[in-house]
């Protein structure tokens, strides 16, 4: 009897002494917490609302999913979504795939400078956006930097119209991104290069595994977590491209066309445009903006299923 | 074998020199381009010039650097500082007090990391324009204090933190918010230092809501000032590349004074 209201009353002190913790608990998230609802649930939920209003000046009203609908025939919309999938397709395999094998590089013990070669590398993340957009506008001109070496080592006959083309406008904004966020990618892996164990690759040697061989037996199945990381915040990023191509077309944000026949005009840019340079329709805004919501969403799924992993 | 070894490792200098090269050579470029003048700098010189002075003093006389740099600083310390302990605190609140409604509101939280900021644009505008925050720094501070990635990177790094030391201390009677600040934060050094540099550089380079929230010339960023001088009509391409420099000067020393936490950090950060 006695024993029995002993561990009652213990109980009983580990359930309040648990009600302790766990206001802890609350009480630890509750800034951070409160600053998401209003700077990020918030704007998420009325901006979801918005989609299915119409505004034009201050009358605003429910007009279910015209504004969605409305979408398909808007020329601007379509070319926005083709220009930023096809920078995303070719852009973030290119780059992730060499910051894959350089973190395979540098993770071989026996290549010497590897803390050079890595500072090196990742030093381009440093810079923001705009500068790398800005520095490659500036060195990617018709008589600029890249054209004159080019036609000094006898590569090219003619000078490439970079940012003067619409192809070569695209190819431009995918080696600037690729030299800003090669670096970033490759600090990931090497991170996770290091919680393999380095036995693998010697064992792997021996048998006679060469480095190719290593490089997509070991390295690849072993990094899958943090491919799959970094492969979905790089979507995430190029879908919400904004600072590059606004700042590597002529003229920024006051340009009627961003890149030579808007071949820059990202859902971004428009959104950004529709928001702050016509007449602002913040319905149609939202709508536009939660097409790239529904897309990260779906693209980051195929991602998971993809590879198939459970977590 | 060893011929086949040998190639590989050649293979593997030739390329990582390539790419260190190209790293690297912007950032040579930049720093010669402010000692050129436009027609230089737009043609490609790579040799450095004497328009050092010319091109500073320019700047100078057209734009008020000092404050510039001003806000900039202003802006980007206020959002680490606030990012640091709001962020932390809530991995930390998330990691150690498990609980399952939490846990939702955690998951719910990551996948916000999936909207991008131009969908958040319209009502989030609104919502400074209320506060009153418009063309103010606050309006671009306070909505980029809960960094959702930060608070991500944190948890990552609180997982792998030994549970057993805040058994000890709470059984030598510390409380939960003296065990936090007098023992948490001090172990996970490299983990703040790294988080300390993603969120400096961060607000530091951020241009789409700065340029919507700070309309005036007056609070203008350094950030803001590369992109308004490169799209003129006329560009001072060698005022333009100092400019650049100056910008990226301090996230280049803020990188190579932390470079060792910060390799151990994101390191803490991806052993989970």
């Amino acid at each position: 009897m006695v024993k029995r209201k002993m561990e009652h009353s213990i109980l009983c002190k580990n359930l309040s002494y648990n009600r302790i913790l766990d206001n802890y608990g609350w009480l630890f998230i509750s800034f951070a917490l409160m600053l998401l609802v209003i700077f990020l649930f918030y704007p998420i939920v009325y901006s979801f609302y918005l989609s299915f209003t119409s505004s034009k000046g201050i009358v605003q009203k429910f007009i279910g999913f015209e504004n969605y609908i409305k979408l398909f025939n808007d020329q601007m919309f379509l070319l926005a979504l083709k220009n930023t999938f096809t920078i995303l397709i070719i852009q973030v395999p290119i780059m992730l795939f060499l910051a894959l094998i350089l973190a395979d590089i540098l993770n071989d013990k026996n290549i010497k400078f590897r803390g050079f070669f890595r500072t090196g590398i990742f030093l381009p993340t440093v810079t923001s956006l705009v500068a790398t957009a800005v520095l490659f506008k500036m060195m990617f001109s018709l008589d600029g930097l890249v054209n004159t070496i080019l036609l000094k080592l006898h590569l090219l006959k003619e000078p490439i119209p970079w940012l003067l083309d619409p192809f070569w406008a695209k190819i431009t904004l995918i080696i600037g991104m690729t030299w800003r966020w090669t670096g970033y990618n490759m600090v990931f892996y090497l991170s996770g290069l290091q919680n393999i164990p380095y036995d693998l690759y010697e064992s792997a040697a021996i048998d006679g595994a060469n480095k190719i061989q290593q490089f997509f037996y070991i390295t690849i199945p072993m990094l899958k977590p943090i491919i799959i990381f970094t492969t979905i915040m790089s979507t995430i990023g190029t879908l919400q491209l904004f600072d590059e191509p606004i700042n590597l077309s002529s003229g920024g944000v006051t340009a009627s066309s961003v890149g030579p026949g808007n071949s820059l005009l990202t859902l971004s840019v428009y959104i950004y445009n529709l928001v702050f340079k016509y007449m602002p329709n913040f319905g149609y805004a939202a709508a536009v903006s939660y097409v790239i919501v529904f897309i990260t969403a779906i693209l980051t799924f195929i991602q998971f299923k993809v590879v198939g992993e459970k977590e | 074998m060893n011929l086949k070894k040998l190639l590989f490792r050649s293979f593997a200098y030739i390329f990582l020199i390539l790419v260190f090269i190209a790293s690297v050579f912007p950032f040579y470029w930049m720093i010669v381009g402010m000692t050129n003048s436009a027609v230089d700098v737009i043609k490609g010189k790579m040799t450095f010039g004497n328009q050092l002075i010319y091109n500073f003093k320019t700047l100078t006389a057209s734009y008020n650097l000092g404050k510039i740099l001003f806000n900039s600083i202003k802006i980007s310390l206020s959002t680490m500082i606030g990012t640091l302990i709001a962020t932390s605190m809530a991995a930390y609140g998330f990691e150690i007090y498990r609980a399952r409604t939490r846990e939702k509101i955690y998951n719910i939280i990551l996948l916000s990391m999936m909207i991008p900021l131009a969908a958040l644009m319209v009502p989030l505008f609104r919502l400074i324009v209320e506060l009153k925050l418009l063309n103010t720094p606050w309006g671009v501070i306070l909505p980029a204090i809960a960094s959702v990635f930060i608070l991500f990177f944190f948890r990552q790094s609180f997982k792998s933190f030994p549970k057993e030391i805040i058994e000890a201390a709470r059984i030598d009677g510390a409380g939960e918010l003296r065990i936090f600040s007098s023992i948490v934060v001090p172990m996970m050094k490299s983990t703040y230092a790294a988080a300390a540099i993603l969120s400096f550089t961060t607000s530091w380079n951020s241009y789409l809501w700065p340029l919507i929230v700070l309309q005036t010339d007056e609070q203008k960023t350094i950030t803001l000032l590369i992109s308004s001088l490169a799209s003129a009509y006329f560009p001072e391409y060698g005022i333009i590349m100092m400019t650049i420099v100056i910008a990226t000067l301090p996230n280049i020393i803020v990188f190579f004074t932390l470079q060792r936490y910060f390799v151990q950090g994101m390191t803490g950060a991806i052993k989970q």
